[in-house]
């Protein structure tokens, strides 16, 4: 329990977040449409008989109208055979139930949509129908909800961090490596572009399906080669992982603009959006692919030799060279890995937007690498977990979703993201002396 | 009569009732010690016995628990690094202190640098600095940059630093453990120097013959407690071990079989730059083949090339007989070599992970199950390695940076076990370990060459190599000096004048 919270402390940190702005975004939400119709329909039927004239209220607002006629349906499945349904104006209300009056009839109840709830009409009823002054209004109950809870919301909150944390899985390897990879950000980019643009000349809009997985396999495994090239150059010919990718990232972006023109692709096929805005049985494709990569990543990392690899290069690249680590081979293989993530991502970035941008991606590499350091992982190499990175990555999109719910323009959103990467960044610190100057250190 | 001019003067520096405690270990526990001026006190115990801790109170990096500490009879209160200098008490580290960039003269006045009308003033530093040098009679250009210094010089510099802030008391934890013979004794005379201008030195080494040839007064620790203080004189050196380890010890180095075998390792005319010049030599199995020489002898180097950690410019190795192509420390460890490196720390362990993955690490594709660790196995593996080697402290999953340095070495050991590598090289493995664990990778060098393999052990500690190998290889400047066909019969003095660059 305790390795837990030492490695996952930040799971203690996100839930609290998420705890937070479900308290910051509660709301008091009137149900609307059928949803409010169901609940009023459940509520007369629980009450009364089914021989019992019902009229459902309602204003001609589409949501309104949906209201009384979803009361209406449900109440005749069950049984209820007098249902009337007034949908306009406080005067049509008084014309039906004046109506009703002259053929002998008596409403039971009323069911009430919620924006008829207060219509003064309600008011002058015990004057003009003494005999309705204390017939129940049945309405749909008002009920306190956090926004940020939303089952769609917090689709949101997945949607908008799945790119970067699939990326963020090939930057943890290269960080434990005591590397850096500035080039990602860049590869979404010349991912999306390679293969929208293979996808416009295999047929653009009217391209069968399988163009899409050619397109994204040539654009991933484009990045995937640029990636070891940076590898190539940071194993063999030690220059500084930093320098490296930095130059790689000009060229991968000047690239994507190159090939493009500078504009976007969208002669796509119909079947681009599949893997970024598909569902099966009601999950994301996007959220299905990044649950499955991280659970190869975290058992790649924890339990397979290459995995103690990298971290045995990050520790201490001397030892582990005179330890028979192949430590180019290492090296070469995180960069790589890191390229190919990156091009994953830039496929899934495509198949949100529908094209190939050359400018999508800016800036992705700092988010990246933030999720990553939030995530535990230290800068210096050596330690950090990839489950870590993937709640690094949540910690981000839930803060950005969360401020975004509560009106927070984007300004404030960096400084606050800002300030949070330095907290993180800070308690890593505080952790490792405390673990350094925690036992005796004799020589 | 009110006051007594006649009472002994108070001691240069007290110690009294000092304890330490770390969360779960008792470090130090009500440990004295009493340094007068102008005298020398070697401060000794094996790895753990306490005398880093005791050192660390007195130079401001650790608080102490209980205890005092006076300076001429008044107490004083020391809690940072930079109020134990003000006091006159200078630690001067194994591991230097110095910054490689900068000149000894900048090393020297760094922190309190001279200025005249505003700016520094090199020259009067660097007179200063050369009147420094001149007293500790060291021949060293203040100008020159401290990365291009002989580690010998730089601890001159640490030295003369030490004297340029005035200070009184210099510690020295292990100054000679880098240092080859004529370095220690040029040391040893300006250890004389500083005492007899009336400074106190507290001396700490695992040499024992040091300790009689420099200390008056030797000061045993043992498990945090204070053992004895007995004047050099009067306690011999067989008695100092025993009181170090706590029990008697029947000899230094265990007796063994030599039993040469076929050959195991032919190198041939291996060469690198300026450092390595043409080495040849052979080794049998289970015979244990030791390199004597000056520190920048190029033994280091030699080993390195073998073990393919660097790239030869040209030579040859034969394994079994078998020319190899070793390019890599991957390659050496296929032909079934292994090498204990001299620095532990940077080159033998990942400090930061725990003992069982640093000792899995060369050995991974033995304790996989396809791609993926064997996690069970390599727990199995390495608690047998751990129990024979009674690895101590810690336990299988904490970092190896919480061991002490002789556990460390032993895990280092236990990687190469577990590879059961046909040639072991030992570089310095001996060095910065107490008696006892001494002892015991003696005995396991003995067993390995007993199963047949080829030892080779590089030490430049003289006694270690007479008293454990068959042969001795002297290397000077980068050459073979000579060989010395029976270990055994040589003698301090037959080797140190091979060392030393004398035709033998």
């Amino acid at each position: 329990m305790r390795r837990l919270l030492a490695d996952y402390g930040m799971l203690l940190v996100l839930a609290l977040l998420c705890a937070l702005f479900s308290v910051l975004t509660l709301k008091r939400r009137q149900p609307q449409g059928e949803e409010a119709g169901a609940e009023i329909a459940r509520e007369v039927d629980r009450r009364f008989d089914p021989s019992a004239l019902v009229v459902a209220v309602a204003t001609e607002r589409p949501p309104s109208r949906e209201t009384v006629e979803t009361v209406a349906r449900i109440l005749r499945e069950k049984g209820f055979s007098r249902v009337r349904t007034v949908t306009g104006t406080p005067r049509d209300l008084r014309l039906a139930l004046d109506q009703a009056r002259r053929e002998g009839e008596r409403p039971v109840a009323f069911a009430l949509a919620s924006d008829v709830v207060d219509w003064r009409v309600w008011e002058i009823l015990p004057e003009k129908y003494p005999d309705l002054a204390e017939t129940p209004r049945v309405v749909a109950e008002a009920e306190y909800r956090p926004d940020f809870l939303k089952p769609s919301n917090l689709l949101a909150v997945v949607d908008r961090i799945v790119v970067i944390a699939i990326i963020a899985i090939g930057m943890t390897m290269v960080i434990v490596t005591a590397g850096i990879d500035l080039s990602v950000g860049s590869l979404i980019a010349l991912s999306g572009v390679i293969g929208t643009l293979i996808m416009k000349q295999l047929g653009g809009l009217s391209a069968p399906a399988w163009t899409v997985a050619v397109g994204f396999l040539a654009g991933t495994l484009a990045c995937g080669a640029l990636g070891a090239f940076a590898g190539v150059l940071v194993a063999r010919f030690r220059v500084a992982p930093f320098i490296t990718t930095l130059a790689l990232m000009m060229v991968a972006r000047g690239l994507a603009f190159l090939i493009t023109g500078g504009f976007s692709i969208y002669q796509v096929p119909k079947a681009l959006p599949w893997l970024g805005q598909g569902r099966t049985l009601g999950v994301p494709h996007t959220v299905i692919l990044l649950v499955g990569l991280y659970a190869v990543a975290h058992v790649f990392m924890s339990r397979t030799r290459l995995g103690r690899y990298i971290y045995a290069v990050g520790g201490n690249e001397e030892a582990a060279r005179l330890s028979g680590v192949p430590v180019p081979f290492v090296l070469i293989f995180v960069y790589a890995l890191s390229g190919l993530a990156a091009g994953v991502g830039g496929c899934i970035q495509a198949s949100q937007l529908n094209t190939g941008t050359p400018n999508v991606g800016l800036m992705y590499e700092m988010y990246v690498i933030a999720a990553v350091v939030v995530g535990g992982t230290s800068l210096s190499g050596g330690s950090g977990r990839i489950l870590g990175t993937l709640i690094g990555a949540f910690i981000i999109s839930v803060i950005q979703n969360g401020m975004n719910l509560l009106g927070i323009e984007s300004y404030t959103q960096n400084v606050v993201l800002g300030l949070v990467i330095l907290g993180a960044v800070l308690l890593d610190r505080v952790r490792r002396t405390s673990r350094l100057t925690g036992g005796p250190a004799e020589s | 009569m009110a006051d007594h001019p006649t009472a002994e003067a108070p001691p240069l520096l007290e110690m009294r009732g000092m304890g330490k405690v770390f969360p779960g270990v008792v470090a130090l526990r009500d440990v004295g010690l009493r340094l007068d001026a102008g005298e020398c006190l070697a401060l000794c115990g094996e790895n753990g016995a306490g005398k880093s801790t005791l050192i660390k109170l007195l130079a401001g990096a650790h608080r102490a628990d209980a205890g005092e500490i006076l300076i001429d009879g008044q107490r004083v209160y020391i809690t940072t690094p930079h109020e134990a200098q003000e006091l006159g008490i200078a630690v001067i580290h194994q591991e230097l202190n110095l910054v490689p960039g900068l000149s000894a003269r900048e090393n020297i006045s760094l922190g309190r640098e001279r200025t005249r009308f505003g700016f520094p003033d090199h020259r009067r530093e660097a007179r200063d600095a050369a009147r420094l040098f001149e007293r500790l009679g060291l021949d060293i250009d203040p100008e020159s940059p401290c990365r291009e210094l002989s580690v010998a010089q730089q601890q001159g510099v640490e030295i003369a630093r030490a004297l340029a802030v005035e200070a009184r008391v210099i510690v020295m934890d292990e100054p000679s453990a880098t240092l080859s013979g004529p370095e220690t004794r040029r040391l040893f005379e300006i250890v004389r120097e500083l005492t007899a201008s009336g400074l106190g030195v507290i001396y700490i080494s695992h040499r024992i013959e040091e300790i009689f040839a420099i200390a008056a007064r030797v000061q045993v620790l043992r498990d945090g407690r204070h053992v004895t203080t007995e004047p050099t004189s009067r306690v011999s050196r067989q008695a100092l071990i025993e009181l170090m380890v706590g029990r008697p010890l029947a000899t230094e180095f265990p007796s063994r079989q030599a039993s040469r075998r076929a050959e195991r390792l032919r190198v041939e005319g291996l060469r690198r730059g300026d450092a390595v010049r043409g080495v040849s030599f052979r080794v049998h199995a289970g015979e244990v083949l030791g390199f004597a020489g000056l520190v920048g002898a190029g033994r280091t180097e030699t080993m390195r090339l073998v073990f393919g950690a660097d790239r030869p410019d040209s030579g040859n190795v034969y394994v079994d007989g078998r020319p190899c192509r070793i390019s890599s420390p991957r390659a050496a460890i296929r032909e079934g070599i292994g090498l204990l490196t001299e620095d532990r720390k940077a080159q033998g362990l990942v400090l930061g992970h725990s003992a069982i993955e640093n000792f899995a690490l060369p050995n991974l594709d033995r304790l996989s199950r396809g791609p993926f660790v064997d996690r069970t196995r390599e727990r199995e593996r390495y608690a047998r390695h751990a129990d024979a080697l009674s690895i101590r402290g810690g336990g299988p999953d904490a970092p190896v940076s919480t061991l002490s340095g002789g556990n460390q070495q032993k895990v280092v050991l236990a990687k190469w076990l577990e590879r059961d590598s046909r040639i072991v090289i030992f570089d310095e493995p001996t060095r910065g370990i107490d008696v006892a664990v001494k002892f015991e990778i003696y005995q396991l060098i003995n067993r390995l060459a007993a199963q047949g393999k080829a030892v080779i052990v590089v030490s430049s500690e003289l006694p270690e190599l007479i008293g454990m190998c068959d042969r001795i290889v002297v290397m000077h400047a980068g050459e073979v000096r000579g060989e010395i066909e029976d270990a055994r019969a040589a003698t301090q003095a037959q080797i140190l004048g091979m060392v030393v660059g004398e035709a033998s």
